[in-house]
Protein backbone atom coordinates (compact mmCIF):
# COMPACT_ATOMS: atom_id res chain seq x y z
CA UNK A 1 0.00 0.00 0.00
CA UNK A 2 2.79 1.84 0.96
CA UNK A 3 4.73 1.19 -1.99
CA UNK A 4 1.72 2.66 -4.00
CA UNK A 5 1.27 5.55 -2.55
CA UNK A 6 4.92 6.63 -2.77
CA UNK A 7 4.89 5.22 -6.83
CA UNK A 8 1.99 7.99 -7.27
CA UNK A 9 3.67 10.76 -5.37
CA UNK A 10 6.84 10.49 -6.99
CA UNK A 11 5.00 9.69 -10.70
CA UNK A 12 2.92 12.74 -9.55
CA UNK A 13 5.91 15.02 -9.40
CA UNK A 14 7.49 14.17 -12.25
CA UNK A 15 4.59 14.67 -14.10
CA UNK A 16 3.63 17.97 -12.81
CA UNK A 17 7.13 19.29 -13.40
CA UNK A 18 6.75 18.30 -17.30
CA UNK A 19 3.13 19.79 -17.48
CA UNK A 20 4.29 23.29 -15.73
CA UNK A 21 7.89 23.02 -17.94
CA UNK A 22 6.27 21.78 -21.07
CA UNK A 23 9.56 20.62 -22.35
CA UNK A 24 7.82 16.85 -23.32
CA UNK A 25 5.22 18.23 -25.03
CA UNK A 26 7.25 21.09 -26.77
CA UNK A 27 10.53 19.42 -27.50
CA UNK A 28 10.28 15.94 -26.97
CA UNK A 29 6.96 15.60 -28.95
CA UNK A 30 8.05 17.19 -31.87
CA UNK A 31 10.76 15.76 -32.13
CA UNK A 32 8.95 12.33 -32.57
CA UNK A 33 7.07 13.63 -35.00
CA UNK A 34 9.81 15.38 -37.07
CA UNK A 35 11.79 12.10 -36.89
CA UNK A 36 8.85 10.24 -38.87
CA UNK A 37 8.63 13.14 -41.74
CA UNK A 38 12.44 12.40 -41.76
CA UNK A 39 12.00 9.10 -42.24
CA UNK A 40 9.70 9.69 -45.38
CA UNK A 41 12.23 11.65 -46.84
CA UNK A 42 14.74 9.11 -46.10
CA UNK A 43 12.74 6.89 -47.99
CA UNK A 44 11.41 9.24 -50.93
CA UNK A 45 8.02 8.76 -49.46
CA UNK A 46 7.44 5.54 -51.63
CA UNK A 47 3.95 4.73 -50.16
CA UNK A 48 4.33 0.99 -50.37
CA UNK A 49 7.94 0.96 -48.84
CA UNK A 50 7.00 3.21 -45.61
CA UNK A 51 3.44 1.06 -44.97
CA UNK A 52 5.57 -1.52 -45.26
CA UNK A 53 8.17 -0.06 -42.91
CA UNK A 54 5.41 1.58 -40.93
CA UNK A 55 6.09 -0.34 -37.87
CA UNK A 56 9.86 -0.22 -37.52
CA UNK A 57 9.93 3.50 -37.87
CA UNK A 58 7.41 4.28 -35.47
CA UNK A 59 9.68 1.89 -32.65
CA UNK A 60 12.78 3.88 -33.88
CA UNK A 61 11.52 7.28 -33.67
CA UNK A 62 9.49 5.89 -29.89
CA UNK A 63 13.17 4.71 -29.04
CA UNK A 64 14.80 7.87 -30.02
CA UNK A 65 12.48 10.41 -27.95
CA UNK A 66 12.60 8.00 -24.80
CA UNK A 67 16.01 8.93 -24.59
CA UNK A 68 15.50 12.25 -24.51
CA UNK A 69 12.52 11.73 -21.91
CA UNK A 70 14.87 9.44 -19.79
CA UNK A 71 17.76 12.39 -20.06
CA UNK A 72 14.88 14.95 -19.16
CA UNK A 73 13.80 12.94 -16.12
CA UNK A 74 17.09 12.32 -14.54
CA UNK A 75 18.82 16.30 -15.38
CA UNK A 76 15.36 16.88 -13.57
CA UNK A 77 16.92 15.34 -10.41
CA UNK A 78 20.43 16.54 -10.74
CA UNK A 79 19.12 20.51 -10.57
CA UNK A 80 19.52 22.30 -7.32
CA UNK A 81 20.39 18.46 -5.97
CA UNK A 82 17.01 17.28 -5.99
CA UNK A 83 18.63 13.37 -5.92
CA UNK A 84 19.95 14.07 -2.26
CA UNK A 85 16.12 15.38 -1.44
CA UNK A 86 14.55 12.09 -3.17
CA UNK A 87 17.24 9.88 -1.16
CA UNK A 88 16.53 11.15 1.75
CA UNK A 89 13.00 11.20 1.43
CA UNK A 90 12.32 7.93 3.45
CA UNK A 91 10.05 7.10 -0.24
CA UNK A 92 10.15 3.29 -0.71
CA UNK A 93 13.17 3.10 -2.95
CA UNK A 94 11.69 0.40 -5.16
CA UNK A 95 8.63 2.72 -5.59
CA UNK A 96 10.65 5.55 -6.55
CA UNK A 97 12.17 3.81 -9.23
CA UNK A 98 8.95 2.35 -10.08
CA UNK A 99 6.98 6.12 -9.96
CA UNK A 100 9.95 7.62 -12.54
CA UNK A 101 9.56 4.89 -14.69
CA UNK A 102 5.72 5.18 -15.04
CA UNK A 103 5.73 9.08 -15.26
CA UNK A 104 8.14 8.19 -18.42
CA UNK A 105 5.62 5.86 -19.39
CA UNK A 106 2.51 7.85 -19.43
CA UNK A 107 4.67 10.60 -21.49
CA UNK A 108 5.54 7.38 -24.12
CA UNK A 109 2.00 6.73 -24.18
CA UNK A 110 0.94 10.16 -25.23
CA UNK A 111 3.80 10.37 -27.58
CA UNK A 112 3.18 6.76 -29.31
CA UNK A 113 -1.10 7.89 -29.91
CA UNK A 114 0.21 11.44 -31.23
CA UNK A 115 2.78 9.36 -33.81
CA UNK A 116 0.45 6.98 -34.27
CA UNK A 117 -2.18 9.28 -36.09
CA UNK A 118 1.25 10.75 -37.90
CA UNK A 119 1.90 7.48 -39.40
CA UNK A 120 -1.38 7.06 -40.22
CA UNK A 121 -1.93 10.08 -41.82
CA UNK A 122 1.73 10.60 -43.84
CA UNK A 123 2.47 6.84 -44.53
CA UNK A 124 -1.14 5.54 -44.97
CA UNK A 125 -1.69 2.50 -42.88
CA UNK A 126 -4.45 1.27 -41.68
CA UNK A 127 -4.53 -0.92 -38.32
CA UNK A 128 -6.60 -4.48 -38.60
CA UNK A 129 -6.07 -5.39 -34.90
CA UNK A 130 -6.14 -3.00 -32.39
CA UNK A 131 -6.48 -5.01 -28.83
CA UNK A 132 -3.28 -6.62 -30.30
CA UNK A 133 -1.69 -2.87 -31.16
CA UNK A 134 -3.00 -1.77 -27.60
CA UNK A 135 -1.39 -4.54 -25.90
CA UNK A 136 1.73 -4.83 -27.53
CA UNK A 137 2.54 -0.81 -27.12
CA UNK A 138 1.41 -1.38 -23.71
CA UNK A 139 3.98 -3.64 -22.94
CA UNK A 140 7.03 -2.25 -25.04
CA UNK A 141 6.72 1.00 -23.39
CA UNK A 142 6.34 -0.36 -19.37
CA UNK A 143 9.50 -2.20 -20.68
CA UNK A 144 11.36 0.70 -21.92
CA UNK A 145 10.51 2.56 -19.16
CA UNK A 146 11.91 0.44 -16.71
CA UNK A 147 15.18 -0.35 -18.70
CA UNK A 148 15.68 3.48 -19.13
CA UNK A 149 15.21 4.29 -16.13
CA UNK A 150 17.46 1.78 -14.68
CA UNK A 151 20.47 2.74 -16.41
CA UNK A 152 19.30 6.90 -15.88
CA UNK A 153 20.54 6.47 -12.38
CA UNK A 154 23.11 4.13 -12.96
CA UNK A 155 24.51 6.88 -14.79
CA UNK A 156 23.23 9.75 -12.75
CA UNK A 157 25.30 12.34 -11.63
CA UNK A 158 28.41 11.46 -13.93
CA UNK A 159 29.56 13.70 -16.34
CA UNK A 160 28.82 11.74 -19.62
CA UNK A 161 25.54 11.06 -18.34
CA UNK A 162 23.99 12.37 -21.98
CA UNK A 163 25.84 10.67 -24.11
CA UNK A 164 26.47 7.40 -21.97
CA UNK A 165 22.53 6.79 -21.65
CA UNK A 166 22.11 6.02 -25.09
CA UNK A 167 24.91 3.47 -25.84
CA UNK A 168 23.70 1.65 -22.53
CA UNK A 169 19.72 2.09 -23.37
CA UNK A 170 19.89 0.91 -27.42
CA UNK A 171 21.53 -2.79 -27.13
CA UNK A 172 19.38 -3.48 -24.02
CA UNK A 173 16.12 -2.82 -25.17
CA UNK A 174 16.74 -5.54 -28.82
CA UNK A 175 13.89 -7.05 -27.87
CA UNK A 176 11.23 -4.31 -27.26
CA UNK A 177 12.50 -3.08 -30.99
CA UNK A 178 12.17 -6.31 -32.32
CA UNK A 179 8.99 -7.52 -30.27
CA UNK A 180 6.89 -4.25 -31.01
CA UNK A 181 7.53 -4.15 -34.67
CA UNK A 182 6.58 -7.88 -35.17
CA UNK A 183 3.49 -7.21 -32.96
CA UNK A 184 2.82 -3.91 -35.00
CA UNK A 185 3.49 -5.80 -38.26
CA UNK A 186 0.85 -8.69 -36.86
CA UNK A 187 -1.60 -5.59 -36.22
CA UNK A 188 -1.37 -3.91 -39.54
CA UNK A 189 -1.70 -7.72 -41.43
CA UNK A 190 1.98 -8.25 -42.81
CA UNK A 191 2.46 -10.59 -40.15
CA UNK A 192 1.40 -13.44 -37.74
CA UNK A 193 2.29 -14.63 -34.40
CA UNK A 194 1.58 -11.02 -32.68
CA UNK A 195 0.52 -12.27 -29.82
CA UNK A 196 3.54 -14.49 -29.22
CA UNK A 197 5.40 -11.64 -29.31
CA UNK A 198 3.35 -9.53 -26.70
CA UNK A 199 4.47 -12.30 -24.58
CA UNK A 200 7.88 -11.55 -25.27
CA UNK A 201 7.12 -8.24 -24.40
CA UNK A 202 5.16 -8.58 -21.35
CA UNK A 203 8.22 -10.82 -19.94
CA UNK A 204 11.22 -8.52 -20.71
CA UNK A 205 8.61 -5.62 -19.28
CA UNK A 206 8.11 -7.93 -16.02
CA UNK A 207 12.33 -8.18 -15.94
CA UNK A 208 12.98 -5.07 -16.33
CA UNK A 209 10.44 -3.88 -13.59
CA UNK A 210 11.84 -6.32 -11.07
CA UNK A 211 15.70 -5.82 -11.79
CA UNK A 212 14.89 -1.62 -11.60
CA UNK A 213 13.15 -1.92 -7.86
CA UNK A 214 15.73 -4.46 -6.86
CA UNK A 215 18.67 -1.94 -7.88
CA UNK A 216 17.26 0.88 -7.69
CA UNK A 217 18.11 1.50 -3.44
CA UNK A 218 21.67 0.39 -3.56
CA UNK A 219 22.13 3.08 -6.87
CA UNK A 220 20.39 5.75 -5.36
CA UNK A 221 22.33 5.43 -2.03
CA UNK A 222 25.87 7.43 -1.47
CA UNK A 223 28.49 4.96 -2.10
CA UNK B 1 56.09 -17.87 -12.83
CA UNK B 2 53.99 -15.28 -14.98
CA UNK B 3 57.28 -15.27 -17.22
CA UNK B 4 56.66 -19.14 -17.27
CA UNK B 5 53.50 -18.70 -17.80
CA UNK B 6 53.85 -15.91 -20.79
CA UNK B 7 56.17 -18.84 -22.32
CA UNK B 8 54.06 -21.43 -22.21
CA UNK B 9 51.21 -19.26 -23.66
CA UNK B 10 53.78 -18.16 -26.59
CA UNK B 11 54.31 -21.93 -27.41
CA UNK B 12 50.54 -22.89 -27.62
CA UNK B 13 49.71 -19.83 -29.71
CA UNK B 14 52.89 -21.10 -32.25
CA UNK B 15 52.01 -24.41 -32.24
CA UNK B 16 48.65 -23.08 -32.79
CA UNK B 17 49.69 -21.43 -35.97
CA UNK B 18 51.74 -24.40 -37.33
CA UNK B 19 49.00 -26.57 -36.86
CA UNK B 20 46.39 -24.51 -37.98
CA UNK B 21 47.95 -23.67 -41.44
CA UNK B 22 50.77 -26.32 -42.28
CA UNK B 23 49.01 -29.64 -40.58
CA UNK B 24 44.76 -29.23 -41.37
CA UNK B 25 43.65 -29.91 -44.72
CA UNK B 26 41.16 -27.10 -46.43
CA UNK B 27 37.69 -27.91 -46.89
CA UNK B 28 36.32 -27.45 -50.44
CA UNK B 29 32.45 -26.25 -49.16
CA UNK B 30 33.63 -23.88 -46.38
CA UNK B 31 35.70 -21.73 -48.62
CA UNK B 32 38.60 -23.93 -49.11
CA UNK B 33 41.86 -22.54 -47.36
CA UNK B 34 39.52 -20.04 -45.26
CA UNK B 35 38.33 -22.84 -43.23
CA UNK B 36 41.46 -22.48 -41.20
CA UNK B 37 39.14 -18.85 -39.55
CA UNK B 38 37.86 -21.81 -37.81
CA UNK B 39 40.99 -21.72 -35.43
CA UNK B 40 40.39 -18.58 -34.57
CA UNK B 41 36.45 -18.10 -34.70
CA UNK B 42 35.62 -20.37 -32.73
CA UNK B 43 38.12 -19.77 -29.11
CA UNK B 44 37.32 -15.79 -29.85
CA UNK B 45 33.41 -16.96 -29.35
CA UNK B 46 34.66 -19.30 -26.34
CA UNK B 47 36.42 -16.47 -25.10
CA UNK B 48 34.01 -13.77 -25.43
CA UNK B 49 31.46 -15.40 -23.43
CA UNK B 50 34.29 -16.95 -20.90
CA UNK B 51 35.45 -13.56 -20.22
CA UNK B 52 31.98 -11.62 -19.64
CA UNK B 53 31.17 -14.90 -17.27
CA UNK B 54 33.90 -13.79 -15.21
CA UNK B 55 32.85 -10.47 -15.21
CA UNK B 56 29.48 -11.17 -14.24
CA UNK B 57 30.75 -13.38 -11.46
CA UNK B 58 33.32 -10.96 -9.81
CA UNK B 59 30.54 -8.47 -10.05
CA UNK B 60 28.41 -10.72 -7.74
CA UNK B 61 31.19 -11.34 -5.36
CA UNK B 62 31.90 -7.53 -5.41
CA UNK B 63 27.66 -6.73 -5.11
CA UNK B 64 27.45 -9.12 -1.66
CA UNK B 65 29.12 -7.64 1.21
CA UNK B 66 30.84 -10.61 2.49
CA UNK B 67 33.07 -11.07 -0.40
CA UNK B 68 33.22 -7.37 -0.99
CA UNK B 69 36.74 -6.82 -2.06
CA UNK B 70 37.79 -3.37 -4.77
CA UNK B 71 40.24 -6.52 -6.39
CA UNK B 72 36.77 -7.87 -7.92
CA UNK B 73 35.42 -4.64 -9.54
CA UNK B 74 39.25 -4.44 -11.25
CA UNK B 75 39.27 -8.22 -12.17
CA UNK B 76 35.44 -7.26 -13.37
CA UNK B 77 36.51 -4.61 -15.79
CA UNK B 78 40.06 -6.09 -16.44
CA UNK B 79 37.77 -9.29 -18.09
CA UNK B 80 35.34 -7.02 -19.34
CA UNK B 81 38.27 -5.42 -21.45
CA UNK B 82 39.59 -8.27 -23.27
CA UNK B 83 36.48 -9.91 -23.52
CA UNK B 84 35.35 -6.66 -25.43
CA UNK B 85 38.78 -7.54 -27.73
CA UNK B 86 37.98 -10.92 -28.35
CA UNK B 87 34.50 -9.91 -29.31
CA UNK B 88 35.55 -7.56 -31.97
CA UNK B 89 37.96 -10.25 -33.29
CA UNK B 90 35.21 -12.89 -33.47
CA UNK B 91 32.77 -9.99 -35.56
CA UNK B 92 35.71 -9.29 -37.90
CA UNK B 93 36.95 -12.98 -38.20
CA UNK B 94 33.12 -14.25 -39.09
CA UNK B 95 32.62 -11.53 -41.73
CA UNK B 96 36.15 -12.48 -43.14
CA UNK B 97 35.00 -16.21 -42.87
CA UNK B 98 31.62 -15.33 -44.20
CA UNK B 99 32.21 -13.66 -47.42
CA UNK B 100 34.28 -16.63 -49.42
CA UNK B 101 31.79 -19.26 -47.65
CA UNK B 102 28.06 -17.70 -48.06
CA UNK B 103 29.16 -14.46 -50.67
CA UNK B 104 28.01 -11.53 -48.02
CA UNK B 105 30.06 -9.80 -45.25
CA UNK B 106 27.21 -9.82 -42.82
CA UNK B 107 24.07 -12.03 -42.57
CA UNK B 108 21.68 -11.32 -40.16
CA UNK B 109 21.75 -14.90 -38.55
CA UNK B 110 20.92 -15.37 -34.62
CA UNK B 111 24.14 -15.88 -33.39
CA UNK B 112 26.01 -12.60 -35.40
CA UNK B 113 23.26 -10.54 -34.64
CA UNK B 114 23.35 -11.33 -30.88
CA UNK B 115 27.30 -11.18 -30.94
CA UNK B 116 27.03 -7.65 -32.01
CA UNK B 117 24.53 -6.87 -29.62
CA UNK B 118 26.68 -8.30 -27.08
CA UNK B 119 29.28 -6.09 -28.29
CA UNK B 120 27.37 -2.69 -27.68
CA UNK B 121 26.35 -3.61 -24.27
CA UNK B 122 29.80 -4.28 -23.24
CA UNK B 123 31.56 -0.92 -24.70
CA UNK B 124 28.86 0.65 -22.88
CA UNK B 125 29.83 -1.59 -19.50
CA UNK B 126 33.38 0.08 -20.41
CA UNK B 127 32.42 3.53 -21.10
CA UNK B 128 30.55 3.45 -17.82
CA UNK B 129 33.83 2.15 -16.21
CA UNK B 130 35.75 5.12 -17.60
CA UNK B 131 33.31 7.59 -16.23
CA UNK B 132 34.95 9.21 -13.22
CA UNK B 133 33.99 8.28 -9.69
CA UNK B 134 35.33 6.94 -6.55
CA UNK B 135 36.47 3.55 -6.59
CA UNK B 136 33.57 2.48 -4.29
CA UNK B 137 30.58 4.36 -6.46
CA UNK B 138 32.20 3.00 -9.35
CA UNK B 139 31.86 -0.49 -8.42
CA UNK B 140 28.44 -0.43 -7.43
CA UNK B 141 27.59 1.31 -10.60
CA UNK B 142 29.20 -1.04 -12.98
CA UNK B 143 28.77 -4.03 -10.56
CA UNK B 144 24.62 -3.86 -11.08
CA UNK B 145 25.53 -2.45 -15.07
CA UNK B 146 27.41 -6.01 -15.53
CA UNK B 147 24.87 -8.21 -14.38
CA UNK B 148 22.23 -6.27 -15.73
CA UNK B 149 24.14 -6.78 -19.35
CA UNK B 150 24.68 -10.44 -18.39
CA UNK B 151 20.77 -11.10 -17.77
CA UNK B 152 20.13 -9.17 -20.86
CA UNK B 153 22.02 -11.32 -23.24
CA UNK B 154 19.17 -14.31 -23.09
CA UNK B 155 16.66 -12.42 -23.74
CA UNK B 156 18.73 -10.75 -26.74
CA UNK B 157 19.71 -14.27 -27.94
CA UNK B 158 16.00 -15.05 -27.22
CA UNK B 159 14.38 -12.68 -29.66
CA UNK B 160 17.04 -12.35 -31.89
CA UNK B 161 16.77 -16.06 -32.82
CA UNK B 162 12.71 -16.37 -33.06
CA UNK B 163 12.67 -13.08 -35.12
CA UNK B 164 15.29 -14.49 -37.25
CA UNK B 165 13.43 -17.49 -37.73
CA UNK B 166 10.99 -16.13 -38.66
CA UNK B 167 11.76 -13.98 -41.70
CA UNK B 168 13.95 -16.62 -43.20
CA UNK B 169 13.94 -20.72 -41.84
CA UNK B 170 16.45 -22.91 -43.18
CA UNK B 171 19.24 -20.91 -43.80
CA UNK B 172 22.41 -21.38 -45.31
CA UNK B 173 23.71 -21.01 -41.68
CA UNK B 174 23.24 -25.09 -40.58
CA UNK B 175 26.18 -25.25 -42.75
CA UNK B 176 28.10 -23.85 -41.13
CA UNK B 177 27.21 -25.36 -37.84
CA UNK B 178 27.92 -28.89 -39.61
CA UNK B 179 31.37 -28.07 -40.33
CA UNK B 180 32.38 -32.18 -39.99
CA UNK B 181 35.56 -32.02 -38.34
CA UNK B 182 37.98 -34.89 -38.25
CA UNK B 183 41.15 -35.69 -36.93
CA UNK B 184 43.73 -33.31 -36.85
CA UNK B 185 41.25 -30.50 -37.28
CA UNK B 186 39.43 -31.32 -34.00
CA UNK B 187 43.04 -31.37 -32.33
CA UNK B 188 44.09 -28.44 -33.82
CA UNK B 189 40.72 -27.12 -32.38
CA UNK B 190 41.31 -28.31 -28.92
CA UNK B 191 44.40 -26.80 -29.19
CA UNK B 192 43.54 -23.52 -30.44
CA UNK B 193 41.06 -23.25 -27.49
CA UNK B 194 43.51 -23.98 -25.08
CA UNK B 195 46.15 -21.61 -26.58
CA UNK B 196 43.58 -18.85 -26.64
CA UNK B 197 42.02 -19.79 -23.15
CA UNK B 198 46.15 -18.97 -21.64
CA UNK B 199 46.18 -15.79 -23.70
CA UNK B 200 43.01 -14.48 -22.13
CA UNK B 201 44.35 -15.23 -18.40
CA UNK B 202 47.32 -14.02 -19.08
CA UNK B 203 45.95 -10.94 -20.97
CA UNK B 204 43.44 -10.35 -17.81
CA UNK B 205 46.17 -10.94 -14.81
CA UNK B 206 48.30 -8.25 -16.63
CA UNK B 207 45.23 -5.95 -17.02
CA UNK B 208 44.34 -6.79 -13.37
CA UNK B 209 47.94 -5.83 -12.10
CA UNK B 210 47.58 -2.39 -14.14
CA UNK B 211 44.47 -0.92 -12.71
CA UNK B 212 45.50 -2.23 -9.65
CA UNK B 213 48.66 -0.03 -9.89
CA UNK B 214 46.23 2.56 -11.60
CA UNK B 215 44.12 2.78 -8.40
CA UNK B 216 47.30 3.03 -5.97
CA UNK B 217 48.63 5.86 -7.79
CA UNK B 218 45.54 7.67 -7.44
CA UNK B 219 45.33 7.09 -3.64
CA UNK B 220 48.97 7.66 -3.05
CA UNK B 221 48.32 11.50 -5.05
CA UNK B 222 44.74 12.16 -2.61
CA UNK B 223 47.30 11.71 0.16
CA UNK B 224 50.06 13.54 -0.95
CA UNK B 225 47.87 15.97 -1.80
CA UNK B 226 46.14 16.44 1.35
CA UNK B 227 49.70 16.07 3.54
CA UNK B 228 50.77 19.30 1.17
CA UNK B 229 47.61 20.88 2.23
CA UNK B 230 47.94 20.09 5.90
CA UNK B 231 51.76 21.37 5.67
CA UNK B 232 50.44 24.85 4.03
CA UNK B 233 47.96 25.60 6.12
CA UNK B 234 50.27 24.52 9.25
CA UNK B 235 52.70 27.16 8.10
CA UNK B 236 49.66 29.53 7.94
CA UNK B 237 48.74 29.74 11.40
CA UNK B 238 51.74 29.08 12.43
Amino acid sequence: MRFLRDLALVAGKDLRIESRSRVALQQILPFGVIVVVMFAFALDADREFLERAAPGLFWIAVLLAALLAVGRSFSVEEANRARDGLRMSSLDPGAIFAGKAAAIAVELFVLEAVLGVAVVVLYDVSFTDVLLLACAAFAATVGLAATGTVYGVLAGGLRARETLVPLLVLPAVTPVMLGGTRAFQAALGLADDGWAWVQLLCAFAVLAVSAGIVAFGPLLEEA
Amino acid sequence: MKKVFLAVTLVALAATVYFALAVTPPRENQGGEAVRLLYLHVPTAWLAYLAFAVTAFASLLWLVPRTRRPEWDLLAGASAEVGVVFTALMLVVGSLWARPTWGTWWEWDARLTTTAILFFLYLGYLALRRTGATSDERGKRCAIAALVAFADVPIVHFSVTWWQTLHQPGTVFNERLDVKISGSMSATLVLAVAAFTLLYAYLTMERFELAKLEEGREEREVQRAIAERVASEGAVTA
